[in-house]
């Protein structure tokens, strides 16, 4: 079964087309903001102005007939942008009469990362802009156990670069900023149970640039600060539940101190530390064909008229009917 | 001698009693390591000490030694194996207790709580702090509802049973109100309008 999946919750535009097995392509067309953050009429206006380029481009690889069904984003977002990716993906649905499917976007994440990965019953890290989640698994649903009391990390990450005059996005310049990083300046680090807390830490950061603290430095204190929480609360969920792996997923994860960090946290207490390939960390049209397949596949379609985009659709409002 | 590795220490529980070690994490750096270890050891074996003169069941402090402390071992069962309606509600008595004397213990779990003689006991203190407002209440209950959900299947009812015995020993609604809007802030949307 081949499935086109759209995806367009935010910064990105993405399709992607897969199989059972295979992921056959991905086409990119990011919306990258000119100066600040993400404006959502900005983000949508991109979409709605490069959507038709990024359908025929695939078109152009993959035959339309060949394909069997469209998945596209359904939710959480931001709603102009998901009105953009609904839309279009209805009309090819009715054009090439093939079924629909709406998908989850977080869902999507978690479950492109255990497909790419040998992870089976994993405690999932979900760090992307809006969102950061300590996700397992419960019976038939995802259970959310830990979540950001505030700003999503890679939001946070952004708003420090920015401040420092970096452009957006500013996670990969922050990366490579810290790596020359040398002075640790400590930093408000704020972990509640299994919750975690951000806006203090990028209000201290951003103090710490004004009072002419080398940008290296600043890069460095504000990572070392934020993964260490970060990892510290997936060690806690590993822990609590009894678990023995670890998924790190979403735009952030594409972060190699990151990955580091958890990649020791799980040696030390013999657990397995799983993250599928830079690609497929950040949003992406495969993650949301991967997850339409498997839903399709276990009964769920969405009618044209219950299509309807759901800016914040939660991943534990979905039933898992998959292993 | 069983040695358990918990989410942050290694615990050793010994026939009676039980040593809680801070080791060295590798991967953070050893400065916010040893800030880290040092505080989370001090404010525990501190407010392990304030909530039981509180009238909040906790072990004993028997001695800290560095990133060790030692400590009465209490004999009884993790409240995780015997979770229900009735033990739920104690707990919020007890969080209420806490709550009135502006304890906010910071990771209520049901790995963190001992039944023993039917009283429920209070451990691992290491993120507790003193203040007196509303929102760090909020965020405690919240900690202990999303723990609920991760294991077990009636979480609602648990949750039902907690905010009784909440209210019962005089926790207020205004944290409960906080609750909700601490809830709703888990909505993806307001936090992307925040990106600005
Ligand atoms: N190497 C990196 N290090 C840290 N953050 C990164 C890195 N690469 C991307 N990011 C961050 O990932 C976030 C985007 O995550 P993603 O999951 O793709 O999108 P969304 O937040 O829209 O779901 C941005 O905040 C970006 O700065
Ligand atoms: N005083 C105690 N008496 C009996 N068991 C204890 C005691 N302290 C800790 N334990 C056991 O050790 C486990 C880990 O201890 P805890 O203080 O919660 O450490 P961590 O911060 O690593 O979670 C607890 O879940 C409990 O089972
Ligand atoms: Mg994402
Ligand atoms: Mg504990």
């Amino acid at each position: 079964m081949i499935v086109l999946g759209i995806e367009g919750t935010a910064w990105s535009l993405s399709a992607g087309v897969v199989d059972e097995n295979n992921i056959i392509l991905i086409e990119n067309n990011p919306y990258i903001p000119r100066e600040g953050g993400i404006h959502p009429r900005e983000a949508s206006q991109h979409h709605s102005d490069s959507i038709p380029d990024l359908i025929s481009k695939v078109f152009s690889n993959v035959s339309p007939e060949e394909v069997d069904l469209i998945a596209f984003s359904q939710g959480p977002g931001m709603g102009p942008c998901l009105r953009i990716v609904a839309t279009a993906a209805r009309l090819i649905s009715l054009k090439l009469k093939k079924p629909l499917v709406g998908v989850n976007h977080c869902l999507a994440h978690v479950e492109v990362g255990r497909w790419r990965t040998q992870a089976e019953n994993p405690v999932v890290l979900y760090v992307s802009g809006g969102n950061t989640q300590i996700i397992a698994r419960r019976g038939n649903y995802y259970r959310v156990f830990g979540e950001t009391l505030d700003i999503g990390i890679g939001n946070g990450i952004d708003k420090l670069a920015r401040h420092m005059g970096l452009k957006h996005p500013g996670g990969p310049r922050i990366e490579k900023l810290a790596e020359s990083g040398r002075e640790y300046h400590e930093l408000p680090y704020v972990v509640k149970g299994m919750d975690l807390s951000f806006s203090g830490l990028v209000t201290a950061a951003q103090r710490l640039y004004d009072n002419k603290v080398r940008m290296e430095d600043v890069a460095f204190s504000f990572q070392e600060t934020a993964f260490a929480m970060l990892t510290e609360v997936t060690e806690r969920a590993l822990a609590y539940l009894n678990l023995d792996e670890a998924l790190l997923v979403g735009g952030v994860g594409a972060n190699k101190r990151l990955q580091g960090m958890l990649r020791t946290m799980c040696k030390d207490r013999n657990a397995k530390f799983f993250c599928p390939p830079n690609e497929l960390m950040g949003d992406n049209g495969a993650m949301i064909a991967y997850t339409g397949l498997l839903m399709y596949r276990h009964g769920y379609e969405t009618r044209v008229e219950d299509s309807a985009v759901k800016p914040d659709f939660r991943i534990e409002d979905v039933e898992v009917r998959w292993d | 001698m069983k040695v358990y590795l918990g989410g942050e220490a290694e615990v050793r529980i010994h026939e009676n009693e039980v040593e809680k070690i801070r080791r060295q994490k590798r991967y953070r750096i050893l400065e916010l390591d040893e800030i880290l270890r040092k505080s989370r050891t001090k404010t525990e074996a501190k407010i392990i000490s304030i909530a039981r003169r509180n009238g909040v069941p906790t072990p004993l402090i028997l001695d800290v030694d560095g990133d060790k402390i030692v400590m009465e071992r209490i004999k009884g069962e993790p409240v995780k194996m015997v979770m229900n309606t009735e033990v739920s509600r104690e707990i919020g008595r007890m969080v209420a207790k806490l709550h009135r004397k502006g304890i906010i213990h910071g990771d209520i779990t049901p790995m963190n709580l001992i039944l023993s003689d039917n009283r429920i006991f209070f451990i691992d203190f290491g993120l507790s702090f003193i203040e007196d407002r509303v929102e760090p209440k909020g965020v405690d209950l919240h900690v202990y509802f999303e723990s609920l959900k991760a294991s077990f299947d009636n979480w609602r009812e648990l949750r039902e049973a907690f905010i009784e015995g909440y209210r019962e020993y005089g926790g207020t609604e205004d944290v409960l109100i906080r609750l909700q809007q601490i809830e709703e802030r888990g909505r993806y949307i307001e936090r992307v309008e925040q990106t600005g």
